[in-house]
């Protein structure tokens, strides 16, 4: 009998998901380039710059396993007029979605979608992406049976699909619909995404990306509305405009803390 | 008072292999279902990302309901000693085997992975009430076999009242453990409520009981043993309350939920706008499931076997209906992502999901069914579980 614990998995057995990555790939100070910039536009006026000290994406790889001194996060402002339908082709692109050759649907993956959210009463409106929240306290982790579900010590919450038996209690309990099953065979996959029928799958924040020294595609796809980075280290982007404005979490009255921040919601 | 004597079911006859290959065909037309459903995916099925635990679920959730309530009157025997129900202890326990089993069958036939069995049956993770349901069940299978071998078994009576008590507990534990499994998702405005898990437990009683009686009658109506009245009525003004009690609960579940902002959005969904939630809801559940066998039970017609039988078959459908209606409908109802906003996307974030249950879905509960009664039916010719007659003599204490 082997006994689960949510935090026990680092990178390599975490995820037989994640194959093999080169790890010499250039991941050098990308937080100077696209992250930075994007703090800056997200909050004009706010002056951000990357300490010597501060931690950077590559000093985190799949060579050292998962930090728990990291929690990766992303920081969405919803007040950027960006076309977020980028965002969830960019992220069908990585992890090769929308392969579905029979399912209705109502039943094809979708790990980030686009939610348009109104006002009845003052008949205001805004769209946003939602995708898993990477919830330090997941619901989905709790009730998985078999321990497929879990949070890799660095805050990121994906399922091992080889162990992952399709009980879908996962999907019942996550309060963002943020779960997909697959309901068919599939074909064509990606080489970090291996996906597979009867097991149940969600976004990953683009771990093998993240491991590899990059931010997750929808990131790299939002043109500066979405900022990742690690929320634990006060001196990234991030952390420092949550500390200065704030954000939102969805649902924050279910005090499931999510990874997943927002503005203007 | 007679003798109480327990016999075999005589196996060698047409009738007895009559039944056993009807009950044979339904379990196997089940698993060929849930393998049709398997070799291609969910997607034959009604299932969506939606509505994620369709029609097996509702058939699996009632067996093993139902299976906690058939032990029900081998406890009023040995834990309550009420020497009146002792002759169907045995009975009881063996059914509530059988109910299990047959609801296991179908959860696990419904997984998306069922030959990953061994994983979940290795790989625990003791933080989820899943994992803890699988324990609860293994654990009652063999509690309520040691109870029933203590019953069997001469020299080890003097264990039955322990044994009984053990499994008693166990069985609660167990129905509020199934119950919980709702009660986790913090989310779902269907099943956040208190009042869910001793629901559970009182609709074991009701769907157990209406289970047992119709097997009870059924058995000794084809091997020509003799029932009598006094078991029969007995039985069926203890069903009768039950079944007046779930209405009770589910009454106070509803009005309750009205009365909190959080939940009158999904109460009044069921209750009105729910189109075939609120039918089977009216209809099913509380006319045909609960009123109408309420009148059959209590009325003038209570002496006459078949409207028992007919208040029993009722009582299921409604049982089914009532899971159906939280299962599926508290599904089918959004979650709310942003309460009070209006929401859409296309992922079908703030519409009522459809879900129209397939054939197999049905087919493969139906077949948890049939392995409930074909185990069942092996039992009772293999060993003594059923008295050889439960005339008035022998099941009155009374009596002359
Ligand atoms: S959003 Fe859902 S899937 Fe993602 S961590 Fe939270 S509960 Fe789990
Ligand atoms: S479907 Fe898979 S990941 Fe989800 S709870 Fe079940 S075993 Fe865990």
């Amino acid at each position: 009998m082997t006994i689960n614990n949510e935090n026990k998995n680092n990178g390599e057995t975490a995820s037989s998901a994640e194959s093999s990555i080169n790890l010499e790939a250039s991941r050098r100070n990308f937080i100077f380039g696209s992250v930075a910039a994007a703090g800056l536009t997200v909050a004009p006026g706010m002056m951000l710059y990357q300490t010597a000290n501060a931690r950077s994406l590559s000093d985190f790889s799949l060579k050292d396993g998962a930090s728990s001194k990291v929690r990766w996060g992303m920081l969405v402002n919803t007040t950027k007029e960006v076309d977020w339908n980028k965002c969830v082709e960019a992220c069908n692109k990585e992890h090769g979605l929308g392969n579905e050759k029979d399912s209705r649907d109502d039943q094809k993956t979708q790990y980030i979608r686009v939610v348009d959210v109104k006002n009845k009463g003052t008949g205001y409106s805004m769209s946003l992406p939602v995708m898993c929240q990477h919830c330090e306290n997941a619901p989905c982790v709790d009730v998985c049976p078999t321990g497929a579900s879990m949070k890799r010590a660095d805050g990121i919450v994906l399922v091992d699909r080889h162990r992952c038996i399709g009980c879908r209690y996962c999907m019942m309990a996550c309060p963002y619909k943020a779960r997909s099953f697959v309901h068919e065979v599939l074909t064509d996959q990606t080489e970090n995404t291996p996906r597979g029928k009867g097991c149940v799958e969600s976004c990953n924040m683009c771990v093998s990306r993240i491991d590899n020294g990059q931010e997750p595609a929808c990131v790299e796809a939002s043109e500066g509305a979405i900022i990742f980075g690690d929320l634990n280290d006060p001196e990234t982007p991030i952390a420092k405009i949550l500390a200065k404005h704030g954000g939102k979490q969805i649902r924050a009255d279910l005090k499931l803390n999510p990874g997943v921040h927002y503005q203007g919601i | 008072m007679k003798k109480l004597h327990f016999l075999e079911v005589e196996g060698n006859t047409k009738g007895f292999y009559s039944f056993l290959g009807l009950f044979g065909l339904i379990s196997l037309i089940g698993v060929l279902a849930a393998y049709y459903m398997e070799h291609n995916g969910h997607w034959v099925t009604g299932m969506s990302n939606q509505v994620i635990w369709g029609t097996p679920h509702v058939f699996a959730i009632f067996l093993i309901v139902a299976a906690s309530g058939a032990l029900n009157i081998a406890s009023i025997s040995s834990v309550f000693a009420k020497t009146s129900y002792k002759p169907l202890a045995r009975l009881s326990g063996i059914l509530a085997i059988s109910l299990l089993s047959g609801g296991l069958v179908v959860l696990l036939l419904d997984l998306g992975r069922p030959d990953r069995l061994i994983v979940a049956m290795t790989q625990f993770n003791f933080v989820s009430i899943f994992t803890w349901n699988i324990l609860l069940y293994t654990g009652f299978m063999g509690i309520v076999g040691i109870y029933l071998w203590t019953m069997m078994d001469r020299p080890y009576n003097n264990l039955t009242k322990k044994a009984g008590m053990a499994a008693f507990i166990w069985r609660l534990i167990l129905t509020t453990g199934t119950g919980s499994i709702f009660g986790f998702l913090i989310a779902r405005e269907a099943y956040d409520s208190a009042l869910l898990a001793p629901m559970f437990i009182i609709m074991s009683f009701s769907f157990g009981l209406a289970f047992f009686l119709l097997f009870l009658m059924g058995s000794y109506k084809y091997t020509q043993r003799e029932l009598g009245d006094y078991i029969v009525n007995r039985l069926k003004n203890l069903l009768g309350v039950f079944v007046a009690a779930v209405l009770y609960f589910v009454i106070i579940y509803h009005v309750t939920n009205l009365y909190s902002a959080d939940h009158r959005g999904i109460t009044q969904f069921i209750l009105t706008s729910g189109g075939i939630y609120t039918f089977l809801f009216w209809v099913v559940q509380i006319a045909l499931g609960s009123l109408v066998p309420l009148a059959l039970l209590y009325g003038p017609t209570g002496n006459n076997r078949t409207m028992v039988g007919t208040a029993s078959v009722l009582i299921i459908l409604g049982g089914l209906a009532q899971l159906y209606v939280i299962i599926i409908g508290g599904q089918a109802y959004p979650m709310q992502l942003f309460p009070g906003m209006e929401v859409s996307s296309s992922f079908y974030d703030g519409v009522v999901a459809v879900y129209a249950p397939s054939l197999p879905e049905f087919l493969l509960g139906l077949g948890g069914v049939g392995v409930t009664l074909l185990l069942a039916t092996i039992a009772i010719a293999a060993m003594k579980f059923l008295p050889a007659s439960l005339s008035d003599e022998v099941a009155d204490p009374h009596g002359k």
